[in-house]
């Protein structure tokens, strides 16, 4: 699975997660959250080996347009209908390190708001050159990039009007199996972002913040896409100073 | 003054929402021809070290209705407790053994599934050995973080006894929720998300 071994692994335990930054939870507001909550409290341990290792993923696993969702569903010489973007930022940690080799999944509704799922049943179209769904793996310094294009709102059944704001699912794998992320990128400017009950089970405005993305008007190609930047940051782990080995940094 | 004490802070969780598998087990949803194969699908091959053990269970939310729409991740090592990971400097680990296995819960009655190997023991950070254990991570809509808990095995109960994660569980009759069912190959690990029978999750 690996091929990162001209790198030094890192054995460091992570730091703990701020669990007050992070939505708790039980979030009454996001209606599903009350019978899918934990009501006793998370047993708190310093990680172990089992954790602070994790499953790492070679570029090999890659096809050629895994991280292509304009084309990667569509029919030979067709492609995916809405805002062409540029999805684009790095993956770094909460000391500022790049994490290099990081698998990046991710998942959206097409750009009417229609999800390609039998459980959806939105009157919105489904696109038949659109299935929604990438993957990439960050380089050497933790840049990682995809295009696609910009998914829709859609109503969801919560409130009685509630709809998502235009959002992509971000699953993420960091070196190790307590870095385990699943999130949402918003857009910038949308006005249903502060709105929309999933998003407001986080109660720090800058958390919510540093999951809206801004249009990075540098990086846009000119008659082609719109690019959005979106930085990830994983949960920082202590140097091998820190633990039982003095062997510097 | 001092200086800004300039840790970045980590990208707050989100749910995975009911239409993780169009993400994560495109295959499974009926999204074709993207990804070859739904990744984490296929844990041992024939020439992976160890016994062969199935591990399967449901995700129950509070009422006790398992869950079809969660997404269930598991990280072990292989036979001879060593990780297939970077960050194991013990030695290699069975390089014909992934470590790390992915199911959706979706059919009728909420199952997942995984084939593989039984974990050897591993060292807890002061050096005593853990029991044989599976690391779960579970993610749904309706929950905001994914949750981390541990399945130990019913015929390691000399193990378990001494193990120093299950020595830190306050409330001694909820040890019985981190471990598994059922005996050897088949192994079953029901995981109540609340209420009376609630799973102890892990914050690690």
């Amino acid at each position: 699975m690996s091929d990162r071994a001209n790198q030094k692994p890192e054995t460091g335990a992570f730091f703990p997660r701020d669990r007050n930054w992070h939505a708790p939870a039980l979030t009454p507001g996001y209606k599903t959250s009350v019978l899918r909550s934990p009501q006793k409290a998370l047993l708190s341990l310093d990680g172990t080996i089992s954790e602070i290792t994790g499953p790492v993923f070679g570029h090999s696993m890659l096809g050629e347009l895994d991280n292509d969702l304009i084309h990667n569903f569509a029919k030979p010489g067709e492609s995916a209908i809405g805002e062409r973007i540029i999805v684009h930022g790095r993956v770094l940690d909460e000391r500022g390190r790049a994490v290099s080799g990081a698998l990046l999944e991710f998942w959206q509704a097409n750009a009417g708001g229609r999800y390609r799922h039998k459980k959806e049943s939105y009157l919105a179209a489904l696109d038949p050159n659109f299935g929604g769904c990438g993957r990439t793996i960050t380089d050497g310094e933790g840049f990682y990039s995809f295009r696609t294009i910009k998914p829709g709102p859609y109503p969801w059944p919560n409130g009685v009007n509630d709809w998502r704001p235009a959002h992509i699912h971000f699953s993420v794998f960091g070196h190790g199996f307590a870095q385990r992320l699943i999130t949402q990128m918003y857009f910038e400017g949308d006005p249903m972002i502060w709105k929309c009950p999933i998003v407001n089970t986080i109660a720090d405005r800058r958390a919510i913040e540093q999951l809206i993305a801004p249009l990075d008007w540098a990086n846009t190609i000119p008659m082609d896409a719109r690019a959005y930047k979106f930085d990830i940051i994983l949960r920082g782990r202590r140097s091998t100073l820190f633990e039982n080995r003095i062997e510097g940094n | 003054m001092v200086q800004a004490l300039d840790y970045l802070k980590e990208t707050a969780s989100q749910t995975a929402g009911p239409y993780v598998h169009i993400g994560l087990t495109p295959n499974f949803c009926g999204i074709g021809g993207v990804y070859d194969t739904d990744l984490g699908t296929t844990m041992v091959s024939e020439n992976t070290l160890g016994d062969r053990i199935t591990v399967s269970g449901r995700v129950l939310d509070g009422t006790g209705t398992p869950l079809r729409d969660a997404l269930v991740e598991i990280w072990q090592a292989d036979a001879a407790g060593l990780y297939n990971s970077p960050s194991e400097l013990r030695g290699a680990a069975d390089p014909a053994f992934s470590g790390w296995g992915r199911c959706p819960t979706g059919g009728e009655d909420g199952a997942f599934l995984f084939e593989t190997i039984k974990p050897g023991r591993v060292p807890f950070k002061d050096g005593r050995p853990m029991a044989p254990h599976i690391t779960f991570w579970i993610v749904a809509r309706g929950i905001n973080v994914g949750l981390h808990t541990r399945m130990y095995f019913p015929d390691e109960a000399e193990a378990n006894a001494a193990d120093p994660l299950l020595l830190r569980v306050e409330h001694r009759h909820r040890i019985a929720t981190l471990v598994a069912t059922g005996s050897a190959p088949n192994y079953i690990f029901d995981i109540h998300l609340q209420g009376e029978k609630e799973t102890v999750f892990l914050d690690i």
